[in-house]
């Protein structure tokens, strides 16, 4: 069998050897219930508790704040935008975003439409940054939320996140931020940044899946999306996932102590990963902003190509990518975050989204950057569009 | 997701490549929908004697003009016309659903191809 190459890290982490061993006990030693008020009970809301100590230490929040864990990324969006859209409806009906946020903060939004409440998007430049004039624009009387996300986890572009607070700040306006995709990858601060409310995931940090977390600072009021028994501050209903938020907690805790490491390691691999790609071959283009970009991310795009074929010849091999090609999407629509960025259609079919690793090595890319030119080269020549006349 | 037959054609499709003396160039599809296929073909005595195709688009694109040039090599106009995007799927051991009409196009760019070829001799698909 040939060597599995992880190239779309975006998709999924592997869950770190220490995080699984961490997580193991709360599977049938410590089994209890953080309702109970027996010794077990007892044991599972201390971890319960140092997990949402451990998130606390990762994004600079504060121990007053209320660290709602979620069955993940998903969840914690849903809960902040419509939690708090319902909560605070009689202070206003309208909120601002952007073009290129991820599915679950634009279809919540769409919900919410559909309620009474208004939404603006915010279109980005060519680079993906999202346009603060634009935002300042936005803002009206009846403006009660921000929900902007730090980073994109498609083509990778860091925003100005700090002056997007800024702005939010001035206005008085809370800021939700969607923080999965640069948790973990750069300095994330909610203080520093006086966001109101922020999203994680847990696979994000190589923690297990199905687990997230919405941080809500003191002040920011919300209404739970799920009823029942009332846990999690009575904000998320529903017995907690033990295991999984202990997991998520010493994921966080990794992340953190990590972060300056893992950043140097896999910048060094995505500069050169650019580099190589997009100099090797002709018609090949960087999506995404050129430096402000997670160190795990290079968006790259083959004209006169489909990234689908790229993938599975790529697969083929051994390597594990990712395209933003409609062809492999359920609805078929291309990536709205590449056609916000001014990106043709026929181009964006051609994104190869690459997502690097705390697995991957300097070996890696060399084999990948071996491999896949003549791909290129192959469904180039198979091309009605090439070359071009 | 795809069959071994259809991996097979997308890996090492048949009658690749542009056909500089081509009697007639179907072309169909839309870059902008991530499919475009050109079916090249020669004719004599209404058979079609050499077929090849170029694609724009995934796997099952790809393999569809591979699989739809097989079929239609050797026949006459006439059976040629008949070739269905149905049996086409069904001779690559079938198709994901999705993918059954966005990128089944291959049969279309046949079609075209004909009609092209009939039109320069002042006839139409009636004729045959």
């Amino acid at each position: 069998m040939v060597e599995r190459v992880n190239l779309n890290h975006a998709a999924g982490n592997p869950v770190d050897k220490r995080v699984l061993k961490g997580m193991l006990p709360y599977f049938q030693e410590f089994y209890g219930n953080p309702s109970s008020v027996h010794i077990a009970g007892r044991h599972a809301t201390k971890a319960v508790a140092n997990a949402r100590m451990q998130i606390v230490n990762l994004v600079g929040a504060d121990t007053k704040d209320r660290i709602v864990f979620t069955s993940g990324a998903t969840e914690a969006n849903n809960l902040a935008l419509i939690g708090f859209a319902y909560r605070n409806r009689r202070k206003g009906n309208h909120i601002i975003t952007s073009e290129v946020e991820h599915l679950s903060i634009l279809n919540p939004l769409k919900f919410l439409v559909k309620q009474g409440f208004e939404v603006t998007q915010i279109p980005v430049d060519e680079h993906g940054v999202i346009k603060l004039e634009a935002l300042k624009e936005a803002i009206t009387d009846k403006t009660v939320l921000f929900s902007v996300q730090h980073a994109n986890n498609e083509v990778g572009t860091i925003h100005p996140i700090q002056e997007i607070a800024d702005i939010a700040g001035d206005a008085k306006i809370p800021l939700h931020v969607d923080a999965v995709a640069s948790a973990g990858q750069v300095p994330v601060d909610i203080s520093d940044l006086g966001a109101s409310l922020m999203t994680l995931s847990s696979n994000d940090l190589y923690g297990p899946r199905g687990v997230g977390a919405l941080i809500i600072r003191r002040g920011t009021s919300i209404q739970p999306i799920l009823l029942g028994g009332g846990q999690e501050m009575g904000l998320r209903s529903g017995s907690e996932n033990v295991s999984g938020i202990v997991g998520m907690g010493i994921a966080a805790e990794i992340a953190g102590k990590e972060l300056e490491a893992n950043i140097r390691h896999l910048t060094k691999l995505r500069d050169r990963l650019i580099k190589e790609v997009t100099t090797k071959m002709e018609y090949t283009y960087l999506n995404g902003h050129p430096s402000h970009r997670l160190p795990n991310n290079a968006n790259i795009r083959f004209s006169f190509v489909e990234g689908e074929a790229i993938t599975l010849y790529l697969s083929f091999e051994g390597f594990l990518v990712a395209t933003s090609s409609a062809c492999t999407s359920r609805t078929l629509e291309p990536s709205h975050v590449l056609l916000s960025m001014g990106v043709d259609e026929a181009e964006a079919h051609g994104a190869l989204q690459l997502t690097l690793g705390r697995d991957n090595t300097e070996t890696h890319i060399d084999h990948f950057i071996k491999a896949l030119p003549p791909i290129i080269k192959r469904l180039r020549e198979m091309s009605p569009l090439y070359p071009p006349s | 997701m795809y069959s071994e037959t259809v991996k097979d054609h997308f890996q090492n499709p048949r009658n690749l490549g542009e056909m500089k003396d081509a009697d007639a160039i179907g072309k169909t599809g839309n870059p902008t929908c991530g499919d475009l296929i050109w079916i090249y073909i020669k004719v004599k005595d209404d058979i079609i004697t050499d077929i090849s195709f170029k694609t724009f688009g995934c796997a099952a694109a790809i393999a569809t003009s591979s699989m739809l040039t097989e079929l239609a090599k050797g026949k006459t106009l006439k059976e040629a016309l008949k070739i269905t995007r149905k049996e086409i799927a069904e001779s690559l051991e079938g198709l994901p659903p999705i993918k059954m009409h966005c990128s089944n196009l291959a049969a279309d760019g046949l079609h075209k191809a004909i009609e092209e070829y009939l039109g320069k001799t002042g006839r139409t698909v009636e004729d045959l």
